[in-house]
This record gives C-alpha cells, structure tokens and sequence, in this order.
C-alpha cells in the first residue's frame, strides 16, 4: 500500500502521495492535489488527518448560498448552508478563513442579506471574505452588497490580502454587463490588478476569487468573463495560481500553464453540466433524497514550504 | 393613418406629458407579450407600433430583469417567476434589451 522505504526526497514524495492515493479510494470525496499547476484526483475521506499535518493553514470556499430561493429541488436553502457551515465546524482541522464566491442571496433582498449574514454567524471560522455574484446587485449596483460584506479597499469593490505567504485577490466580475456579454472586470479593475500583483515575485502562490467563472466554460449559457484573458497574462509569470469561482453550481476545472481554474459546487442546488439541458436553470431532474451529494463546500491547504495548494471537494450527504 | 403617424411624430419631438394624457384618453394602449422561458425572451425580437405596452412574463424559476441597453427606457426590478414587467414605448425605434442578471439573454423592441 505504501512505498515506506523510499530513500530519495523525491520517492517520498512520490511514495506519499502513492500512499494518499491508496487511502483515498477507500471512501467517498474527492480530493484535488494541485503540484505545478497540474491536477490529480484523489479520494477524500481518511485524508483529513494527513493534509493537516503538513499543511501550513487551509480555507474553505462556499458558494451561491441564493437564499431566498424556495422552490424545487431545495425549498430549504437555509438548511443546506447551515449543513454546510456544520460540515465545515466538525472539521479537525479548523480554516483560518472562509471565502464565499457569490450569490449569497437570490434577488438581493434586505431580509435575504439579512438571513445569510445571521447564518453565517454560526461558522466557526475568524473571517469570511465575500465577493458579490449578480444575484446580490440587483437594483443597485451592489451598494447593499458592498456595504454589509465588502472590505472597502478599493472604490471598486475589489481586493487583495496575503494571508501566510499566499496572496488572495478578491474581483468582482458581475457588474457593469453589456448585452450579449458575459462576466466583466472592466478596465479599472484590471488596471488595479497589474499594478497589485506587479511587485510580487513569480514564487508566490496566487489565490484568485470571484463569482462567474474566469475563463469560457460555455458561452451559450454566458459562463465565462469577457476580458479574463487579459488578468490573465497578468498572473501566467506566476509559478501557482488557483483561480476559484462559483456560478455555475457544479464542479469543472481547467488547467491553462500554471493557472488552474476551478469552480465550485452551490449550497443550495445544482445546475445542469453544459448544454445538458435546454437553459442553466436549477436542475430539478434528481433522484429524490440525492439533493446532497450535488451540494457542498470546497478546502483548500497550504503545504508548508511547497507552492501547491491542496484543494479538497466536500459533498453534503 | 397619416394623421396618427404626425400625432405620434409629435410625440418623438418631445410633447411626452400630452402624450401620456392622450393615451389615456384614446383608451387602452396596444398591448404585446414577451415570454421569457429557458433563459431566452420569447420573441427575441417584436416589433410594434407606438403606444404599444409591452409586457414580459417570467416563465423560468430563475429571476430575470429587463435592462435597456444604453438605458433607453426604464428597467424592470428582478421579476420573479411568474411576475411580470410593462412598459409603453412611445417612440420609434430600436430598443435593444438584455438581462443584467444573464446578460447572454438579448431581445429587441423594433417601434414603428
């Protein structure tokens, strides 16, 4: 099961992650080991212990919590966030952070605002950094958005922080559409951007976050960002960069060099996989009882001295 | 209808307050449907003449809105499933619309 007597540095690695790999088939979960930019699958459940002991801190990324909605397949999106906040406090190890990808509310609603910050309160984590998605603008441009959970370093909206050598950018891509379009960061926000990552050296690991996904996953549907191109070639000098967006409720990744995107499953409910349905609305076609295992929360670790980062997928049921 | 094309000639020249009061006393506005269903307004593109009350209809679980590109006339709030907007246009032209929330769903308002 495990290579125990491996010599070399680099057989111990390998051996390691031969052993996660072995331990990992055993359960249900998946678990995304990032090294280089390139992805590897590995099951999840027996893990959690041997992540933690190397890992130097690690987050959790929720998304489109949509509270508000209250139809079919889930009438109850309050419970399935709560489920997902419990998820994550039962946890051994405890994230530093939490990042919520957007789509807190449905139609951007003061008493939606006020459900979701009064639920998010039963997270045991220090902080939760949020980025709108373009179901908390409505109406007004994010003014309500940007007041209750914005973190007012920019005009903007946007931000960035380093939190234990990995730098975190916070976009906002749902303002500002064009018709016909797709996801905007638009040219301030990208000025901004060049300029917050130009002293940086190419040895930082980059955490990139915002709602729609930044790149083209399928643009019949507008899941994509018009000028993601462009932060982009920004971030490709960079030797590791996660980019981690929601709006699309299911899981997809791509690897672009040493960019890799990802986006998130909802707390709340599925969407179809692309043109696997005749619109992007909730997907109600499901097995009665299986609402669970289509919702979930998202880890990410930060290996100690190493530039990957661990990223963990994890169902609700 | 020469005289209805002047009448609204006058209106495009900016006479919108006695056009409002006019309207009203003409009875009822013209009305035509837009659905919206599987994230597309049905029809995409619908052309009447002016006066007309065009009202849109949610038929998707999802929320939509109503956006005038270059905010050429007024925008609906998130309507609801099943909830609907209505607005008159009283002067020819191309309105170009889209929804803000999925700005990948387009219609146009062709005014004659």
């Amino acid at each position: 099961m495990q290579d125990h007597d491996d010599k070399q540095d680099d057989q111990a690695v390998h051996g390691r992650r031969q052993f996660l790999q072995c331990m990992a088939w055993a359960g249900a979960g998946t678990l995304w080991l990032m090294k280089g930019g390139v992805l590897q699958a590995h099951a999840l459940d027996g893990l959690a212990g041997g992540e933690a002991a190397d890992a130097s801190f690690s987050f959790v990324q929720i998304s489109d919590s949509h509270i508000g909605f209250h139809k079919e397949p889930n009438p109850d999106v309050a419970a399935t966030l709560r489920a997902s906040l419990a998820k994550i406090n039962a946890r051994s190890t405890k994230p530093d952070f939490l990042l919520h990808t957007g789509d807190l509310t449905h139609l951007s609603k003061p008493e939606e605002f006020d459900t979701l910050s009064g639920l998010m309160q039963e997270a045991k984590a220090p902080h939760t950094f949020y980025v709108p998605g373009e179901h908390d603008v409505i109406g007004d441009n994010g003014a309500e958005f940007f007041r209750r959970f914005g973190q007012h370093q920019q005009s903007g909206g946007w931000y960035s922080f380093d939190h234990r050598g990995v730098h975190f950018v916070g976009l906002i891509n749902v303002l500002n559409l064009k018709a016909g379009g797709f996801g905007s960061l638009g040219a301030d926000q990208l000025a901004w951007l060049k300029q917050d990552l130009a002293g940086l050296s190419a040895e930082t690991p980059v955490v990139v976050f915002a709602h729609m996904p930044m790149w083209t996953v399928y643009p019949q549907w507008g899941w994509g960002t018009d000028d993601s191109a462009e932060a982009m070639t920004y971030l490709r000098r960079f030797g590791s960069v996660s980019v981690l967006n929601g709006h699309i409720h299911q899981i997809q990744q791509k690897v672009e060099g040493k960019i890799t995107f990802y986006t998130a499953r909802s707390t709340a409910y599925p969407q179809p996989a692309p043109g696997k349905a005749d619109a992007p609305g909730p997907l109600k076609d499901i097995a009665p009882g299986s609402l669970q295992t289509y919702l979930g929360v998202r880890e990410v670790s930060h290996v100690r001295g190493k530039q990957a980062l661990a990223v963990t997928e994890e169902v609700l049921a | 209808m020469s005289g209805a094309r002047a009448w609204w000639r006058a209106l495009a020249l900016g006479v919108a307050a006695l056009g409002a009061g006019s309207a009203a006393a003409a009875g009822k506005p013209a009305q035509a449907k837009v659905e919206i269903k599987h994230f597309a307004f049905v029809p995409e593109a619908l052309t009447v003449s002016a006066g007309t009350r065009v009202v849109w209809t949610n038929r998707d679980d999802e929320p939509h809105i109503v956006v005038s590109a270059g905010n050429r006339f007024a925008s609906s709030k998130a309507m609801d499933t099943d909830e609907t907007y209505a607005t008159v246009f009283d002067k020819p032209g191309t309105y170009a619309y889209f929804c803000s929330i999925h700005p990948h769903m387009v219609g146009t308002i062709i005014v004659r």
